[in-house]
Formats: structure tokens, C-alpha cells, sequence
């Protein structure tokens, strides 16, 4: 194992501890994406120039965004759904308004 | 359960799994060597038999062709599923206020510095997506690689507030009509195999020159039809769910 390979593998430990430590998932995603660019480098490093481009575009662009999107979904229906309860307080079909 | 027998049972098992995984490492050739037969064997004839530089491709596209139609088929069903779920919530949106569902489809405010540098990477992405497809044959690369490439243009052109314009050059009709014609013609390739003679997925088209754009048979018009399926699947993805994340904060705004 030469000493590149050493130090990029070390890295990829590194970000995924990383990923796992962050627990807010908006920032989540955006260490996420940073370590699926540091496993596209180990990809290269180890010789797979075509696992490394897969993985830098679905690792490093379309899993985070893809994770951006629901979560700025799920958060639009959570702000959608407390709204009206808060300004109904007490009434009973709060759930059914739009 | 109490969490003191929980944490015991836990244990037990995780050193099992534990033990277990070292066992295999264990019986694992060393580090960066490499016994199978299958790679080298390839490594020495694809070029000659197939005319594709890139022997990855090759392999993927080629000699274990219906093992990626299936992959594309996992991406084309998650497509799918994923739109059908948001469609529908979309439609009961649109059902309950008609009215404003129109005029709210408005982009937040962006900054002038992302607009430009959004706008201005717009056209080398979209020229490097079309290389890595078309070349996938030759060079590291392919359709999977180059459609979320080229997808990654429409995010750009949402990135630069331009999620008007987004809805203009994304017809809903044409964005599904690409990924189901992406879907389909992968299965066309493999169907025109067996009516010129051979097997499903059979290379039947001449092969060309190695090294050359146009070569190496039926590769590159497979490349070309999981291109069009993989950036057509994302900018659909990614369509549905803005249209839904913008159709709540419009409704934030006023």
C-alpha cells in the first residue's frame, strides 16, 4: 500500500466518522457530499477512474441534493401543518385547512 | 425487555458479527492483488473483440449488458415511484385553491453573484455531460456518469433563479416522453440484437475503428439511451419536488 493510498483511506475514515458525528441533517448533507468526494479520490487513487466519476456525481451532487430536497419538503408541510393549528387554536378540524 | 439485557443481547451479537467479519478479512487476498481470472482475460481481449478502449465499459455495457439494464430499470422505477407519490399530492394542492397555484410559481431572490456563476457554468456542463455520454466507450465515463452531469444543468438554472425559465425548457410531456424513451431504447438495442441474429443485447453494429467517437457497435447507442434516461429521471426528480417546495412557500409569502 503506498503512502497515497494510506493517507486518501485515512481521509475517507475521517469524513465518515465525520458524517456520522454531524446530527443536524441539513448540515448532514453537506458533509455527506463532502465525503463522497473524498471516496471519488479514493476511487482514483486505487485506480477505478470510472467508480470514481459514479461516485463523485451520485455521492458528491445527487445523494445531497436529493437529501436537500425532501428535507426542504418536509420542513415546508411541518411549517404548513403547525400554522394553522396555532392560529386555530382549539378548533377542532385545524388538521382539514389548507 | 429491560435495556440491561437489551445491551447484553446487543453485545453478544455484535461481537459475533464482530468475530464473524474478521474471519472473512482474514481469508481476503492481500491488498491490491487481484486473482481472478475473468479481469485479466478481458483486460487482454476486449479491445479486440469489441474495438471500446474503455474495457469498464466494455464489460458493463457489452459482455454483462443485461446486468446494467437491470440498473437502469432500478433507477427508472425509483424515478417513477418517487413522481407518482409527489404528482399526487401535487394534484390535491391544485384542487384546493386553483387560483393562486399560477401566479406563486415564483423563485426566491437570488444574489447577483450566484446568478452569473450559475449562468456561466451552465454551458461547460452541459458540453462536458455530452462528452462523458458520448465518450463513454473510449474514456472513463458513460451515460449514468454524464446524464446526472447533464441533470446537473437544470439545477444550475434553478440555482440562478431562474426556476421560470426551468418550467419553460422542461415541458413535462417531453422530460417523461426522454425518460421512458432513455428506458426503452436500451431494451430496443437488445430486441434489434436478436432480429439481426444473434442474442438479447447481442453487438451487432460494425465495430468500427478502436479509439474512433463512432466505434465499438452497439456501446455508444446504449450510452446515448441511459444518458437521456438518467438526466431526464433527475431533472424530473428534481422538477417535482421544487414545484412542491415552491407551491408551500408561495403560500408563506404573502
Amino acid at each position: 500500500m503506498s503512502v497515497l493510498e494510506v493517507v486518501v483511506l485515512l481521509l475517507v475514515a475521517a469524513g465518515g466518522t465525520a458524517v456520522v458525528l454531524t446530527r443536524d441533517p441539513l448540515d448532514q448533507a453537506i458533509v455527506a457530499s463532502f465525503y463522497g468526494l473524498l471516496l471519488g479520490l479514493a476511487f482514483l487513487v486505487l485506480q477505478s477512474p470510472d467508480v470514481a466519476l459514479s461516485q463523485i456525481t451520485v455521492g458528491a451532487v445527487a445523494l445531497p441534493l436529493m437529501i436537500l430536497l425532501a428535507l426542504a419538503k418536509v420542513r415546508r408541510n411541518e411549517a404548513e401543518r403547525d400554522r394553522p393549528a396555532a392560529r386555530e387554536a382549539g378548533a377542532d378540524q385545524a388538521e382539514e385547512r389548507p | 425487555m429491560s435495556p440491561a439485557v437489551r445491551r447484553r443481547v446487543f453485545l453478544v451479537a455484535a461481537a459475533g458479527l464482530g468475530a464473524l467479519l474478521l474471519w472473512g478479512l482474514s481469508g481476503l487476498p492481500p491488498f491490491g492483488v487481484y486473482l481472478g481470472p475473468y479481469g485479466d482475460v478481458l483486460n487482454a481481449v476486449a479491445v479486440g473483440e469489441r474495438h471500446a478502449t474503455n474495457v469498464v465499459a466494455a464489460v458493463t455495457f457489452d459482455y454483462r449488458g443485461v446486468d446494467t439494464m437491470g440498473e437502469e430499470y432500478i433507477l427508472f422505477a425509483a424515478v417513477i415511484g418517487t413522481a407518482i407519490l409527489l404528482r399526487a399530492q401535487r394534484d390535491e394542492e391544485e384542487q384546493r385553491d386553483p387560483s393562486e397555484a399560477v401566479e406563486g410559481r415564483s423563485a426566491p431572490p437570488t444574489s447577483n453573484a450566484v446568478r452569473v456563476l450559475g449562468l456561466a457554468l451552465l454551458g461547460p456542463i452541459v458540453v462536458f455531460g455530452v462528452y462523458v455520454v458520448t465518450h463513454g466507450h473510449l474514456t472513463p465515463g458513460g451515460g449514468f456518469q454524464g446524464g446526472v452531469v447533464l441533470a446537473t444543468g437544470a439545477l444550475l438554472v434553478f440555482l440562478s433563479g431562474e426556476y421560470v425559465t426551468l418550467l419553460r425548457v422542461r415541458p413535462e410531456v417531453l422530460i417523461d416522453a426522454a425518460e421512458a424513451a432513455g428506458a426503452a431504447g436500451y431494451v430496443a438495442v437488445g430486441l434489434a440484437g436478436m432480429l439481426a441474429g444473434g442474442a438479447f443485447l447481442d453487438n451487432f453494429l460494425p465495430l468500427g475503428h478502436a479509439g474512433t467517437l463512432v466505434s465499438a457497435g452497439t456501446l455508444p447507442l446504449i450510452n446515448l439511451a441511459v444518458g437521456l434516461e438518467v438526466a431526464a429521471g433527475f431533472v424530473l426528480l428534481l422538477t417535482e419536488f421544487l414545484e412542491q417546495t415552491l407551491v408551500i412557500r408561495r403560500r408563506e409569502a404573502p
